[in-house]
């Protein structure tokens, strides 16, 4: 175990965790010429690693095009993933094929972004609701409604509308029957998909409450995909913020909205919209210059150096890992580990830190 | 148990998917239309050998009513050699309706099928666009009369002349004239593949033939069925052509585009003799084009909702 498996909310007994992702790398080839030559790769998801423990949520923030959906959708194999392994409920994901692969499927399961766009048009809400019933169960017609029912109660939708068409719906009901749908199977992991950026405001609470409430009556664990900072600080216990397919800092909810330990998780939350006028007014915000390199040629060393406010000499040689460098903190920056330890930041003795990619228990 | 029941029926919609697009069908005006002339035509062809059947004339009957015009005894009066021209178009109808919904059945299943593989899995995208691209290239009359020649007489001996042709043709059409539905087909695959239904689909764990099945061929049905109402035009007219160049059906075995092209030598004296089959081709091609249509909407539930 890559992570200490400590049960955070007790801080004693070593629970294992439901996913244990190590060093997932998602590249995406790019061929040019007219051989068509493979001249080099989209790094989507450049060797990110993290783990949930059953009934967690864990936030996964970070700006347009870092990532975080291609980790999501690597997690489920709805892509295949170029390097790691993503161990789900004890098995890897990653090297799972065909019918196996088929059999796990019920066990995760994602809500996507686009409510429209991911309901099938042309498909009525209870044979949405119902495919994979149809597909993974040996349920009869009725048994199968019976279920369709059921879940449609649970994610507060009115039975009547069974068989009616997702355009009849407002964009709050479909991202219903998109969550009814990802529960159909009694899953233990969903990967929420920015489940909530395609709709208002007002509907945001309504569906985050819901998936709140589902998490506490049927134990779920989310892995949950946002840019919306304050939306991820009222649903996750822990959050990895991503920058350029890497994660640049993993921590506990509070500590990380608190006090940012990488500067661009600092960077990221001064972002976050203050509601209060006079603190807005005296905020200190920290503007970065310059865009985020491309992926598919990202800096040779840390990927944040080209914008970084206090970068240093060996940011642009090295990469760092991520480290623990507080209980339960995990960073990847020079200013904490003992290489760039000049800077403010509180570099803990090297016998602490647990390099990421040995895979050895701390 | 009654609760769950009464709830599965919905008070405000029909509940049969089927009635309700039956009645999307029926407020599409131009739809009802189009079938309905279509169904008469349909009739017309199958019943009207019964119905009118002149007999056959003797040599002296038929050298007097060359040419003749409208009257009684022959409704829509003579050709050339005196033979009832109400008679010949119901035996040109049941050929030519036939060939041209057969062939267009073939090329729309050869069109969708290799669309949606080449759409679908991009290993094959390669192969079958090229070989979609060679058929396009390839000189459509030559082979065709090529086909005809090399085979009639072999697929004749196999099934009776008649039978023989008429099967030789509809392949021939069906095979030559599926590259612009498969383009079209491919087109939309590619798109609709990476909307995120299809993913949540295999999130799931559809496999991909249900996949293709449940998701993707349900959503390119309105592309497909414009292809197909549009080819039923084309597989008459192209049969017609054949028949002219001498290597379709026989002579003597008269389709609505044989009529046509026999009327136009004529045209000039008689305008009567292109008119009626020229209405048949017309009338059939813009009926079902209206019924395409018509069904197209009834289809789409984002339509039938209003």
């Amino acid at each position: 175990m890559t992570e200490p498996a400590l049960d955070r909310r007790t801080g004693e007994s070593p629970v294992t965790p439901l996913v244990q992702v190590t060093d997932l790398k998602m590249y995406f080839p790019i061929y040019t010429g007219i051989l068509r030559r493979h001249t080099g790769d989209v790094k989507a998801v450049d060797g990110v690693s993290f783990s949930i423990q059953p009934g967690e949520t864990l936030g996964l923030v970070g700006e347009s095009g870092c990532g975080k959906s291609t980790v999501g959708r690597a997690l489920l194999r709805l892509y295949d993933p170029t390097a790691g392994q993503v161990m789900i409920g004890g098995d890897d994901v990653t090297r799972l094929q065909g019918e196996a692969l088929r059999k796990k499927r019920p066990q995760m399961q994602m809500v996507f972004q686009d409510p429209q766009a991911s309901l099938n048009p042309r498909m009525s809400v209870a044979e949405i609701i119902g495919e994979p019933l149809l597909e993974h169960t040996t349920l009869s017609a009725q048994e199968r409604q019976a279920r369709v029912f059921e879940l449609m109660d649970q994610v507060g939708l009115n039975r009547r509308f069974a068989n009616r068409f997702p355009h009849e719906f407002s964009g709050g009901q479909r991202q219903r029957i998109g969550i009814a749908r990802a529960l159909a199977l009694n899953p233990r992991f969903i990967v929420c998909d920015e489940p909530i950026a395609a709709l208002d405001v007002s509907i945001q609470a309504q569906v985050v409450n819901l998936l709140e409430d589902l998490q506490d009556r049927l134990g779920l664990t989310y892995l949950f995909i946002s840019h919306d900072l304050s939306m991820v600080r009222h649903i996750a216990d822990r959050v990895a913020v991503m920058y350029l397919g890497r994660i640049a800092e993993l921590s506990p909810r509070d500590a990380l909205y608190d006090r940012p330990l990488h500067p661009y998780a600092e960077a990221l939350l001064s972002a976050v919209p203050e509601p209060d006028p006079a603190a807005e007014a005296s905020r200190d915000r920290i503007i970065l210059s310059g865009d985020v390199p491309s992926p598919a040629n990202p800096p040779r060393g840390c990927n944040f150096c080209t914008r970084c406010p206090r970068v240093m000499d060996i940011c642009r040689q090295v990469k760092p890992e991520l480290l623990q460098v507080e209980p339960d903190r995990w960073v990847a920056c020079h200013l904490y580990t003992s290489a760039g330890a000049t800077g403010t930041g509180k570099p803990s003795s090297t016998n602490d830190k647990t390099r990421i990619q040995q895979g050895e228990d701390a | 148990m009654t609760d769950t029941r009464a709830a599965a029926t919905r008070p405000d919609k029909p509940d049969s998917q089927l009635r309700a697009i039956w009645q999307q069908f029926r407020t599409h005006t131009g739809a009802v239309v189009g079938l309905t002339i279509l169904a008469i035509l349909v009739i017309l062809v199958l019943i009207g050998p019964f119905a009118w059947n002149p007999g056959k004339p003797s040599v002296l009957e038929a050298l007097k009513s060359k040419n003749l015009g409208p009257s009684l005894r022959h409704p829509l009066g003579t050709d050339q050699i005196g033979r009832d021209l109400l008679t010949r178009m119901i035996q040109a109808g049941k050929v030519s309706l036939a060939v041209g919904f057969v062939a267009m059945a073939i090329s729309i299943l050869f069109g969708t099928t290799i669309g949606i593989l080449a759409g679908y899995f991009r290993r094959l995208d390669g192969p079958l666009m090229r070989l979609t691209d060679v058929f396009l290239a390839l000189p459509l009359i030559p082979l065709l009369l090529v086909l005809m020649m090399l085979f009639r007489d072999k697929v004749a001996a196999l099934t009776g002349p008649e039978l023989g042709v008429f099967l030789l043709i509809v392949m021939a059409i069906g095979v030559t004239s599926w590259m612009q539905t498969a383009r079209i087909v491919r087109g939309e695959v590619l798109a609709l593949k990476e909307r995120e239904y299809v993913l949540a689909a295999r999130s799931i764990g559809t496999p991909p033939r249900r996949l293709i099945l449940r998701h993707i061929l349900p959503n390119v049905v309105s592309p497909v069925m414009v292809a197909a109402t549009l080819g039923i035009a084309d597989a008459i007219i192209t049969e017609s052509v054949l028949s002219f160049l001498g290597l379709g059906f026989p002579p003597d075995f008269p389709t609505w585009g044989r009529l046509l092209f026999d009327g136009v030598e004529y045209m000039q004296l008689y305008p009567v003799r292109v008119i009626w089959p020229g209405l048949a081709i017309s009338l059939t091609v813009l009926s079902v084009n209206y019924i395409g249509d018509g069904l197209r909407d009834a289809l789409d539930p984002r339509i039938r909702g209003r």
